[in-house]
Protein backbone atom coordinates (compact mmCIF):
# COMPACT_ATOMS: atom_id res chain seq x y z
CA UNK A 1 0.00 0.00 0.00
CA UNK A 2 1.07 3.29 -0.86
CA UNK A 3 1.62 6.09 1.52
CA UNK A 4 -1.70 8.00 -0.02
CA UNK A 5 -3.82 4.85 0.37
CA UNK A 6 -2.91 4.50 3.89
CA UNK A 7 -3.24 8.51 4.48
CA UNK A 8 -7.16 7.64 2.86
CA UNK A 9 -7.63 5.18 5.21
CA UNK A 10 -6.95 6.90 8.12
CA UNK A 11 -8.90 9.94 7.19
CA UNK A 12 -12.17 8.61 5.38
CA UNK A 13 -13.72 7.63 8.65
CA UNK A 14 -12.73 11.12 9.91
CA UNK A 15 -14.70 12.48 6.65
CA UNK A 16 -17.47 10.28 7.30
CA UNK A 17 -17.79 10.99 11.20
CA UNK A 18 -17.97 15.00 9.91
CA UNK A 19 -20.01 14.35 7.07
CA UNK A 20 -22.74 12.59 9.43
CA UNK A 21 -22.04 15.27 12.41
CA UNK A 22 -23.26 17.45 10.02
CA UNK A 23 -25.41 16.41 8.51
CA UNK A 24 -27.48 15.86 11.79
CA UNK A 25 -26.57 19.19 12.53
CA UNK A 26 -28.18 20.83 9.65
CA UNK A 27 -31.46 18.79 9.96
CA UNK A 28 -31.48 19.62 13.24
CA UNK A 29 -31.24 23.63 12.47
CA UNK A 30 -33.80 23.06 9.94
CA UNK A 31 -36.37 21.68 11.64
CA UNK A 32 -35.56 24.42 14.78
CA UNK A 33 -36.09 27.27 11.96
CA UNK A 34 -39.20 25.03 10.54
CA UNK A 35 -41.00 24.83 14.25
CA UNK A 36 -41.60 28.57 14.30
CA UNK A 37 -43.04 28.88 10.82
CA UNK A 38 -46.21 28.36 9.22
CA UNK A 39 -48.74 26.29 8.81
CA UNK A 40 -48.12 24.42 12.47
CA UNK A 41 -49.57 21.09 12.03
CA UNK A 42 -51.07 20.64 15.75
CA UNK A 43 -52.73 17.30 14.33
CA UNK A 44 -49.40 15.52 13.46
CA UNK A 45 -47.93 16.74 16.57
CA UNK A 46 -50.37 14.92 18.62
CA UNK A 47 -50.22 12.13 16.55
CA UNK A 48 -46.41 11.86 17.18
CA UNK A 49 -46.78 12.86 21.04
CA UNK A 50 -49.35 9.44 20.98
CA UNK A 51 -46.70 7.37 18.95
CA UNK A 52 -44.00 8.72 21.02
CA UNK A 53 -45.11 9.39 24.09
CA UNK A 54 -48.29 7.34 25.04
CA UNK A 55 -47.52 4.17 23.76
CA UNK A 56 -44.24 4.14 25.63
CA UNK A 57 -45.74 4.57 28.67
CA UNK A 58 -45.55 0.77 29.89
CA UNK A 59 -42.05 0.40 28.97
CA UNK A 60 -40.90 3.12 30.91
CA UNK A 61 -43.42 2.16 33.82
CA UNK A 62 -41.62 -1.12 34.13
CA UNK A 63 -37.81 0.14 33.75
CA UNK A 64 -38.05 3.07 36.02
CA UNK A 65 -40.21 0.67 38.34
CA UNK A 66 -37.57 -2.17 38.51
CA UNK A 67 -34.59 0.17 38.04
CA UNK A 68 -35.43 1.57 41.16
CA UNK A 69 -35.57 -1.65 42.80
CA UNK A 70 -32.57 -3.29 41.79
CA UNK A 71 -31.23 0.26 43.56
CA UNK A 72 -32.64 0.24 46.77
CA UNK A 73 -31.20 -3.48 46.83
CA UNK A 74 -28.04 -2.63 46.15
CA UNK A 75 -27.46 0.26 47.50
CA UNK A 76 -28.82 -1.64 50.74
CA UNK A 77 -26.54 -4.38 51.07
CA UNK A 78 -23.73 -1.66 50.69
CA UNK A 79 -24.78 0.74 52.74
CA UNK A 80 -25.86 -1.98 55.44
CA UNK A 81 -21.91 -2.04 55.83
CA UNK A 82 -21.84 0.99 57.45
CA UNK A 83 -25.25 0.89 59.17
CA UNK A 84 -26.07 3.64 57.11
CA UNK A 85 -29.42 2.20 55.58
CA UNK A 86 -31.46 5.22 56.07
CA UNK A 87 -29.57 6.77 53.00
CA UNK A 88 -31.44 4.03 50.58
CA UNK A 89 -34.09 6.38 50.33
CA UNK A 90 -31.99 9.38 49.03
CA UNK A 91 -30.01 7.36 47.09
CA UNK A 92 -32.50 6.10 45.03
CA UNK A 93 -34.42 9.07 44.59
CA UNK A 94 -31.42 11.29 43.92
CA UNK A 95 -29.85 8.40 41.46
CA UNK A 96 -33.49 8.42 39.48
CA UNK A 97 -33.82 12.07 39.30
CA UNK A 98 -30.49 12.86 38.25
CA UNK A 99 -29.43 10.34 36.48
CA UNK A 100 -31.14 6.71 35.40
CA UNK A 101 -34.87 8.51 35.11
CA UNK A 102 -33.82 10.64 32.42
CA UNK A 103 -31.18 8.34 30.66
CA UNK A 104 -33.34 5.14 30.81
CA UNK A 105 -36.49 6.69 29.49
CA UNK A 106 -34.07 8.28 26.30
CA UNK A 107 -32.56 5.13 25.59
CA UNK A 108 -35.82 3.02 25.85
CA UNK A 109 -38.04 5.55 23.80
CA UNK A 110 -34.67 5.40 21.38
CA UNK A 111 -35.13 1.56 21.30
CA UNK A 112 -38.94 1.63 20.44
CA UNK A 113 -40.01 5.24 18.91
CA UNK A 114 -36.67 6.07 17.52
CA UNK A 115 -36.07 2.63 15.44
CA UNK A 116 -39.73 2.91 14.20
CA UNK A 117 -38.76 6.99 12.94
CA UNK A 118 -36.01 5.49 11.36
CA UNK A 119 -37.54 2.57 9.70
CA UNK A 120 -40.95 4.22 8.69
CA UNK A 121 -38.93 7.81 7.14
CA UNK A 122 -36.65 5.03 5.85
CA UNK A 123 -39.26 3.24 3.90
CA UNK A 124 -40.59 6.55 2.81
CA UNK A 125 -37.02 7.44 1.18
CA UNK A 126 -37.05 4.29 -0.84
CA UNK A 127 -40.36 3.96 -1.99
CA UNK A 128 -40.05 7.77 -3.27
CA UNK A 129 -43.23 9.14 -1.22
CA UNK A 130 -40.66 11.68 0.53
CA UNK A 131 -39.59 12.69 -3.10
CA UNK A 132 -43.63 12.59 -3.69
CA UNK A 133 -43.74 15.82 -0.53
CA UNK A 134 -41.14 17.31 -2.37
CA UNK A 135 -42.69 17.60 -5.47
CA UNK A 136 -46.47 18.58 -4.26
CA UNK A 137 -44.41 21.81 -2.94
CA UNK A 138 -44.32 20.99 0.40
CA UNK A 139 -41.19 20.94 2.83
CA UNK A 140 -40.58 17.03 3.63
CA UNK A 141 -38.29 18.39 7.56
CA UNK A 142 -41.56 19.81 7.97
CA UNK A 143 -43.95 18.09 7.38
CA UNK A 144 -42.41 14.60 8.68
CA UNK A 145 -39.16 16.05 10.77
CA UNK A 146 -40.63 19.29 12.80
CA UNK A 147 -43.84 16.39 14.51
CA UNK A 148 -41.21 14.18 15.79
CA UNK A 149 -39.31 15.94 17.16
CA UNK A 150 -41.19 18.17 18.94
CA UNK A 151 -43.22 15.32 20.03
CA UNK A 152 -39.92 13.98 21.72
CA UNK A 153 -38.93 17.04 22.95
CA UNK A 154 -42.05 17.21 24.85
CA UNK A 155 -43.25 13.53 25.84
CA UNK A 156 -39.89 12.71 26.89
CA UNK A 157 -39.84 15.24 30.46
CA UNK A 158 -43.37 13.70 30.88
CA UNK A 159 -42.48 10.37 30.78
CA UNK A 160 -38.71 11.03 32.67
CA UNK A 161 -41.40 11.79 35.50
CA UNK A 162 -43.42 9.25 35.74
CA UNK A 163 -39.74 6.69 35.43
CA UNK A 164 -38.92 8.78 38.63
CA UNK A 165 -41.71 8.36 40.17
CA UNK A 166 -41.72 4.42 39.64
CA UNK A 167 -37.96 4.00 40.26
CA UNK A 168 -38.51 5.40 44.13
CA UNK A 169 -41.90 3.72 44.66
CA UNK A 170 -40.48 0.65 44.15
CA UNK A 171 -37.14 1.41 46.13
CA UNK A 172 -39.78 2.49 48.41
CA UNK A 173 -41.56 -0.81 48.47
CA UNK A 174 -38.31 -3.08 48.42
CA UNK A 175 -36.34 -0.52 50.69
CA UNK A 176 -39.16 -0.16 53.55
CA UNK A 177 -41.32 -3.32 52.80
CA UNK A 178 -39.05 -5.86 51.85
CA UNK A 179 -35.72 -4.74 53.95
CA UNK A 180 -37.53 -3.32 56.55
CA UNK A 181 -35.82 0.30 56.56
CA UNK A 182 -37.58 2.85 58.69
CA UNK A 183 -40.24 4.45 56.80
CA UNK A 184 -39.74 7.87 58.41
CA UNK A 185 -36.21 7.69 57.81
CA UNK A 186 -36.45 6.40 54.39
CA UNK A 187 -39.39 9.36 53.19
CA UNK A 188 -37.80 12.21 55.68
CA UNK A 189 -34.09 11.67 54.47
CA UNK A 190 -34.91 11.69 50.89
CA UNK A 191 -37.25 14.70 51.51
CA UNK A 192 -34.33 16.63 52.78
CA UNK A 193 -31.68 15.76 50.33
CA UNK A 194 -33.60 15.99 47.06
CA UNK A 195 -33.84 19.54 46.22
CA UNK A 196 -36.10 20.59 42.94
CA UNK A 197 -33.23 21.28 41.15
CA UNK A 198 -32.55 17.94 40.76
CA UNK A 199 -35.65 16.97 39.65
CA UNK A 200 -35.55 20.26 37.16
CA UNK A 201 -32.03 19.20 35.66
CA UNK A 202 -33.19 15.61 35.21
CA UNK A 203 -36.02 16.74 32.91
CA UNK A 204 -33.80 19.59 31.26
CA UNK A 205 -31.58 16.38 30.50
CA UNK A 206 -34.87 14.75 29.64
CA UNK A 207 -36.23 16.98 27.24
CA UNK A 208 -32.78 17.16 24.94
CA UNK A 209 -32.45 13.34 24.55
CA UNK A 210 -35.67 13.92 23.51
CA UNK A 211 -34.72 16.20 20.41
CA UNK A 212 -31.32 14.22 19.78
CA UNK A 213 -33.02 11.20 19.60
CA UNK A 214 -35.75 12.20 17.13
CA UNK A 215 -33.30 14.58 14.60
CA UNK A 216 -30.95 11.53 15.11
CA UNK A 217 -33.63 8.65 13.99
CA UNK A 218 -35.48 11.59 11.35
CA UNK A 219 -31.98 11.52 9.65
CA UNK A 220 -30.91 8.33 9.41
CA UNK A 221 -34.64 7.89 8.05
CA UNK A 222 -34.09 10.56 5.33
CA UNK A 223 -31.24 9.76 4.15
CA UNK A 224 -31.58 5.66 3.78
CA UNK A 225 -30.39 4.15 0.45
CA UNK A 226 -30.99 0.87 -1.33
CA UNK A 227 -33.85 -0.83 -0.44
CA UNK A 228 -35.16 -3.04 2.58
CA UNK A 229 -31.39 -3.62 3.61
CA UNK A 230 -30.74 0.04 3.58
CA UNK A 231 -34.37 0.56 5.35
CA UNK A 232 -33.03 -2.26 8.20
CA UNK A 233 -29.22 -0.58 7.99
CA UNK A 234 -30.63 2.77 9.25
CA UNK A 235 -32.43 1.52 11.91
CA UNK A 236 -30.15 0.14 13.34
CA UNK A 237 -28.01 2.87 12.58
CA UNK A 238 -30.52 4.91 13.94
CA UNK A 239 -30.63 3.42 17.35
CA UNK A 240 -26.90 3.14 18.39
CA UNK A 241 -26.09 6.66 17.06
CA UNK A 242 -29.32 7.81 19.39
CA UNK A 243 -27.98 5.94 22.50
CA UNK A 244 -24.13 7.08 21.91
CA UNK A 245 -24.70 10.55 21.39
CA UNK A 246 -27.78 10.47 24.55
CA UNK A 247 -24.70 9.00 27.02
CA UNK A 248 -22.06 11.32 25.62
CA UNK A 249 -24.63 14.11 26.18
CA UNK A 250 -25.30 13.44 29.81
CA UNK A 251 -22.13 13.27 30.52
CA UNK A 252 -21.86 16.87 29.12
CA UNK A 253 -24.60 18.25 30.47
CA UNK A 254 -24.42 16.56 34.25
CA UNK A 255 -20.81 18.06 34.27
CA UNK A 256 -22.61 21.83 32.96
CA UNK A 257 -25.01 21.47 35.39
CA UNK A 258 -24.57 20.63 38.67
CA UNK B 1 -48.88 22.61 -35.84
CA UNK B 2 -48.88 26.50 -36.31
CA UNK B 3 -47.08 27.72 -33.14
CA UNK B 4 -45.04 25.67 -31.15
CA UNK B 5 -44.02 26.68 -27.88
CA UNK B 6 -41.20 25.22 -25.63
CA UNK B 7 -42.44 24.91 -22.10
CA UNK B 8 -39.20 22.88 -20.93
CA UNK B 9 -35.73 23.48 -22.08
CA UNK B 10 -32.59 21.20 -21.18
CA UNK B 11 -29.34 23.26 -21.83
CA UNK B 12 -25.98 21.38 -21.51
CA UNK B 13 -26.58 19.94 -18.26
CA UNK B 14 -24.03 17.69 -16.73
CA UNK B 15 -24.49 15.80 -13.75
CA UNK B 16 -21.84 12.85 -12.08
CA UNK B 17 -21.96 10.98 -8.88
CA UNK B 18 -18.58 10.59 -7.44
CA UNK B 19 -16.38 9.81 -10.49
CA UNK B 20 -19.74 8.27 -12.41
CA UNK B 21 -20.25 10.62 -15.40
CA UNK B 22 -24.33 10.03 -15.55
CA UNK B 23 -25.49 12.96 -17.71
CA UNK B 24 -22.62 14.13 -20.21
CA UNK B 25 -24.20 17.27 -21.73
CA UNK B 26 -28.24 16.93 -22.60
CA UNK B 27 -29.75 19.14 -24.40
CA UNK B 28 -34.19 18.81 -25.11
CA UNK B 29 -36.79 20.16 -25.18
CA UNK B 30 -40.18 19.64 -24.97
CA UNK B 31 -42.95 20.97 -26.32
CA UNK B 32 -45.96 22.39 -24.99
CA UNK B 33 -49.14 20.46 -25.34
CA UNK B 34 -46.98 17.05 -26.46
CA UNK B 35 -46.20 13.95 -25.27
CA UNK B 36 -42.15 13.91 -25.12
CA UNK B 37 -40.56 10.54 -24.03
CA UNK B 38 -37.39 9.94 -22.90
CA UNK B 39 -35.96 6.44 -24.12
CA UNK B 40 -33.18 4.44 -22.80
CA UNK B 41 -31.64 1.51 -20.95
CA UNK B 42 -31.99 0.78 -17.70
CA UNK B 43 -29.20 3.08 -15.46
CA UNK B 44 -28.79 5.87 -18.53
CA UNK B 45 -29.25 8.16 -16.49
CA UNK B 46 -33.43 8.54 -17.23
CA UNK B 47 -34.88 8.76 -13.90
CA UNK B 48 -31.56 11.17 -13.28
CA UNK B 49 -32.53 13.66 -15.45
CA UNK B 50 -36.03 13.70 -14.94
CA UNK B 51 -35.57 14.30 -11.07
CA UNK B 52 -33.12 17.57 -12.85
CA UNK B 53 -36.68 18.91 -14.63
CA UNK B 54 -38.55 19.23 -11.28
CA UNK B 55 -35.44 20.59 -9.19
CA UNK B 56 -34.75 17.10 -6.75
CA UNK B 57 -31.29 17.00 -8.09
CA UNK B 58 -28.86 19.77 -8.96
CA UNK B 59 -27.00 19.74 -12.54
CA UNK B 60 -23.25 20.26 -12.43
CA UNK B 61 -23.59 22.37 -14.90
CA UNK B 62 -26.03 23.62 -17.24
CA UNK B 63 -29.63 24.92 -16.96
CA UNK B 64 -32.96 23.69 -16.91
CA UNK B 65 -35.25 26.70 -18.35
CA UNK B 66 -38.74 26.07 -17.58
CA UNK B 67 -40.85 28.96 -19.51
CA UNK B 68 -37.44 30.52 -19.81
CA UNK B 69 -37.03 30.47 -15.78
CA UNK B 70 -33.73 28.94 -15.12
CA UNK B 71 -34.86 26.54 -12.14
CA UNK B 72 -31.09 25.68 -10.97
CA UNK B 73 -30.89 29.19 -9.59
CA UNK B 74 -34.20 29.32 -7.58
CA UNK B 75 -33.86 29.04 -4.10
CA UNK B 76 -36.45 26.84 -2.39
CA UNK B 77 -39.38 28.88 -2.36
CA UNK B 78 -39.59 29.83 -5.48
CA UNK B 79 -38.67 26.23 -6.49
CA UNK B 80 -41.85 25.22 -4.70
CA UNK B 81 -43.77 28.16 -6.77
CA UNK B 82 -42.21 26.16 -10.23
CA UNK B 83 -43.57 23.21 -8.64
CA UNK B 84 -46.51 23.79 -8.24
CA UNK B 85 -47.35 23.70 -12.10
CA UNK B 86 -46.21 20.34 -12.11
CA UNK B 87 -47.79 16.42 -11.16
CA UNK B 88 -45.35 13.60 -10.76
CA UNK B 89 -46.25 9.87 -11.33
CA UNK B 90 -43.50 8.03 -9.89
CA UNK B 91 -42.46 4.39 -10.75
CA UNK B 92 -44.25 2.81 -7.43
CA UNK B 93 -46.60 5.34 -7.57
CA UNK B 94 -45.55 6.69 -4.46
CA UNK B 95 -48.89 6.70 -2.30
CA UNK B 96 -48.42 7.64 1.10
CA UNK B 97 -48.96 4.35 3.00
CA UNK B 98 -50.18 5.53 5.49
CA UNK B 99 -53.90 6.83 3.90
CA UNK B 100 -56.20 5.86 2.35
CA UNK B 101 -56.61 6.30 -1.78
CA UNK B 102 -59.15 9.18 -0.92
CA UNK B 103 -56.85 10.85 1.44
CA UNK B 104 -54.22 10.48 -1.32
CA UNK B 105 -55.60 12.27 -4.26
CA UNK B 106 -57.16 14.74 -1.77
CA UNK B 107 -53.41 15.31 -0.01
CA UNK B 108 -52.49 17.90 -2.83
CA UNK B 109 -55.73 19.49 -2.73
CA UNK B 110 -56.21 19.84 0.62
CA UNK B 111 -52.37 21.22 1.13
CA UNK B 112 -52.61 23.97 -1.65
CA UNK B 113 -56.22 24.90 -1.96
CA UNK B 114 -58.59 26.21 0.22
CA UNK B 115 -61.89 24.08 -0.94
CA UNK B 116 -64.84 22.95 1.86
CA UNK B 117 -64.60 19.01 2.57
CA UNK B 118 -67.63 18.41 -0.22
CA UNK B 119 -65.70 20.34 -2.94
CA UNK B 120 -63.14 18.39 -2.22
CA UNK B 121 -64.57 15.00 -1.96
CA UNK B 122 -66.41 16.02 -5.37
CA UNK B 123 -62.85 16.91 -7.38
CA UNK B 124 -61.46 13.39 -5.89
CA UNK B 125 -64.55 11.45 -7.05
CA UNK B 126 -63.88 13.43 -10.54
CA UNK B 127 -60.05 12.56 -10.78
CA UNK B 128 -60.44 8.65 -9.61
CA UNK B 129 -63.00 8.41 -12.71
CA UNK B 130 -60.86 9.88 -14.99
CA UNK B 131 -58.56 7.27 -14.46
CA UNK B 132 -60.78 4.72 -14.51
CA UNK B 133 -61.62 3.94 -10.86
CA UNK B 134 -64.34 4.01 -8.56
CA UNK B 135 -65.32 2.56 -5.54
CA UNK B 136 -61.91 2.30 -3.84
CA UNK B 137 -61.95 5.37 -2.28
CA UNK B 138 -61.41 3.54 1.54
CA UNK B 139 -59.02 1.51 0.29
CA UNK B 140 -55.13 1.22 1.65
CA UNK B 141 -52.29 1.16 -0.99
CA UNK B 142 -50.95 -2.34 0.51
CA UNK B 143 -54.57 -3.58 -0.91
CA UNK B 144 -54.44 -2.43 -4.33
CA UNK B 145 -52.21 -4.07 -7.57
CA UNK B 146 -49.34 -2.46 -9.12
CA UNK B 147 -51.59 -1.15 -12.18
CA UNK B 148 -54.36 -0.22 -9.67
CA UNK B 149 -51.42 2.20 -7.69
CA UNK B 150 -50.30 3.49 -10.98
CA UNK B 151 -54.08 4.85 -11.47
CA UNK B 152 -54.57 6.16 -8.04
CA UNK B 153 -50.71 7.98 -8.57
CA UNK B 154 -51.74 8.96 -11.78
CA UNK B 155 -54.79 10.52 -10.36
CA UNK B 156 -52.83 11.83 -7.61
CA UNK B 157 -50.64 13.92 -9.92
CA UNK B 158 -53.55 15.13 -11.87
CA UNK B 159 -55.21 16.42 -8.55
CA UNK B 160 -54.11 20.18 -8.80
CA UNK B 161 -54.67 20.57 -13.06
CA UNK B 162 -50.95 20.85 -13.52
CA UNK B 163 -49.53 22.25 -16.45
CA UNK B 164 -47.02 19.39 -16.99
CA UNK B 165 -46.93 16.21 -15.86
CA UNK B 166 -43.48 13.70 -15.33
CA UNK B 167 -43.88 9.94 -15.60
CA UNK B 168 -41.37 7.86 -14.11
CA UNK B 169 -41.19 4.49 -16.11
CA UNK B 170 -44.78 4.14 -16.20
CA UNK B 171 -45.21 0.63 -17.38
CA UNK B 172 -42.34 -1.19 -15.37
CA UNK B 173 -43.20 -3.94 -13.53
CA UNK B 174 -46.44 -3.63 -14.84
CA UNK B 175 -47.60 -6.93 -17.23
CA UNK B 176 -48.31 -6.20 -20.88
CA UNK B 177 -52.16 -5.82 -20.74
CA UNK B 178 -52.22 -3.79 -17.93
CA UNK B 179 -49.69 -1.64 -19.74
CA UNK B 180 -51.39 -1.61 -22.62
CA UNK B 181 -54.39 0.17 -20.68
CA UNK B 182 -52.10 2.40 -18.72
CA UNK B 183 -50.32 3.89 -21.78
CA UNK B 184 -54.11 4.36 -22.95
CA UNK B 185 -54.64 6.11 -20.02
CA UNK B 186 -51.93 8.60 -20.16
CA UNK B 187 -52.83 9.35 -24.15
CA UNK B 188 -56.36 9.43 -23.49
CA UNK B 189 -55.94 12.03 -20.78
CA UNK B 190 -53.13 13.89 -22.31
CA UNK B 191 -55.44 14.27 -25.23
CA UNK B 192 -58.49 15.23 -23.26
CA UNK B 193 -57.07 18.16 -21.28
CA UNK B 194 -53.91 19.09 -23.26
CA UNK B 195 -51.44 19.31 -21.25
CA UNK B 196 -47.41 18.64 -21.76
CA UNK B 197 -46.57 15.03 -20.55
CA UNK B 198 -42.57 14.26 -20.32
CA UNK B 199 -42.82 10.48 -19.91
CA UNK B 200 -39.28 8.16 -19.20
CA UNK B 201 -39.06 4.87 -20.34
CA UNK B 202 -37.36 1.59 -21.51
CA UNK B 203 -41.12 -0.09 -23.20
CA UNK B 204 -39.99 1.29 -26.98
CA UNK B 205 -42.87 -0.35 -28.61
CA UNK B 206 -45.57 1.03 -25.90
CA UNK B 207 -44.25 4.59 -26.15
CA UNK B 208 -43.84 4.72 -29.79
CA UNK B 209 -46.93 4.44 -29.98
CA UNK B 210 -47.97 7.65 -27.58
CA UNK B 211 -45.14 9.91 -28.13
CA UNK B 212 -45.07 12.83 -30.09
CA UNK B 213 -41.85 13.22 -29.73
CA UNK B 214 -39.15 10.33 -28.81
CA UNK B 215 -35.68 11.15 -27.18
CA UNK B 216 -33.33 9.09 -27.08
CA UNK B 217 -30.86 8.98 -24.26
CA UNK B 218 -27.48 7.17 -24.32
CA UNK B 219 -24.40 7.38 -22.44
CA UNK B 220 -25.67 10.77 -20.83
CA UNK B 221 -26.60 12.43 -23.66
CA UNK B 222 -29.56 12.61 -26.23
CA UNK B 223 -28.20 11.42 -29.63
CA UNK B 224 -31.61 10.89 -31.04
CA UNK B 225 -35.06 13.47 -31.01
CA UNK B 226 -38.18 13.78 -33.17
CA UNK B 227 -40.91 12.16 -34.14
CA UNK B 228 -41.21 8.43 -33.54
CA UNK B 229 -41.32 7.95 -37.26
CA UNK B 230 -38.20 9.79 -37.63
CA UNK B 231 -36.75 8.16 -34.74
CA UNK B 232 -37.54 4.98 -35.63
CA UNK B 233 -35.55 5.25 -39.21
CA UNK B 234 -32.66 6.81 -37.93
CA UNK B 235 -29.42 4.97 -38.65
CA UNK B 236 -27.71 5.37 -35.23
CA UNK B 237 -26.21 2.21 -33.85
CA UNK B 238 -27.46 3.31 -30.17
CA UNK B 239 -30.90 3.41 -32.27
CA UNK B 240 -30.53 0.59 -33.86
CA UNK B 241 -29.48 -1.68 -31.05
CA UNK B 242 -32.79 -0.61 -28.96
CA UNK B 243 -34.85 -1.27 -31.85
CA UNK B 244 -33.17 -4.71 -32.47
CA UNK B 245 -33.38 -6.25 -29.09
CA UNK B 246 -37.48 -5.66 -29.16
CA UNK B 247 -37.78 -7.22 -32.55
CA UNK B 248 -41.15 -8.65 -32.73
CA UNK B 249 -42.45 -8.71 -36.61
CA UNK B 250 -45.60 -7.39 -36.96
CA UNK B 251 -45.39 -4.96 -33.94
CA UNK B 252 -45.64 -0.98 -34.25
CA UNK B 253 -41.82 0.09 -33.48
CA UNK B 254 -40.85 -3.74 -34.34
CA UNK B 255 -38.02 -4.03 -36.51
CA UNK B 256 -39.36 -5.49 -39.92
CA UNK B 257 -36.97 -2.93 -41.89
CA UNK B 258 -34.04 -3.92 -39.94
CA UNK B 259 -35.01 -8.08 -39.78
CA UNK B 260 -34.17 -7.59 -43.59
Amino acid sequence: MSLKDHAKKLFTPVGTFAAEFGGIWIMFTTAAYLTFRRPVRIDAIFKQMEFIGVKSLWVVIVTGGFTGMVLALQTYYGFRRFSSEGLVGTTVALSMTRELGPVLTGLMVTGRAGSAIAAELGTMRVTEQIDALTVMALNPVKYLVVPRVLASFLMLPILTVISDFMGIVGGYFVGVKLLGINEGIFTSRMVKYVDLEDIYNGLAKAACFGVILAVISCYKGFNTKGGAEGVGRATTEAVVVSSITILVADYVLTSLMF
Amino acid sequence: MAMEEIVIRVKDVYKSFGRQKVLNGINLAVERGEITVIIGKSGSGKSVLMKHLIGLIKPDRGEILVDGVDITRLGESQLNEVRKRFGMLFQEAALFDSMTVEENVAFPIREHRRFSDGEVGRLVDEKLRQVGLSGVNEKMPSELSGGMKKRVGLARALALDPEIVLFDEPTSALDPVISLTIEDLIKKTQTRLKKTYVVISHDILGMFRIADKIAMLYDGEIVAFGPPDEVRRSDLPAVKEFLEATRIPGFAGGGAELAG
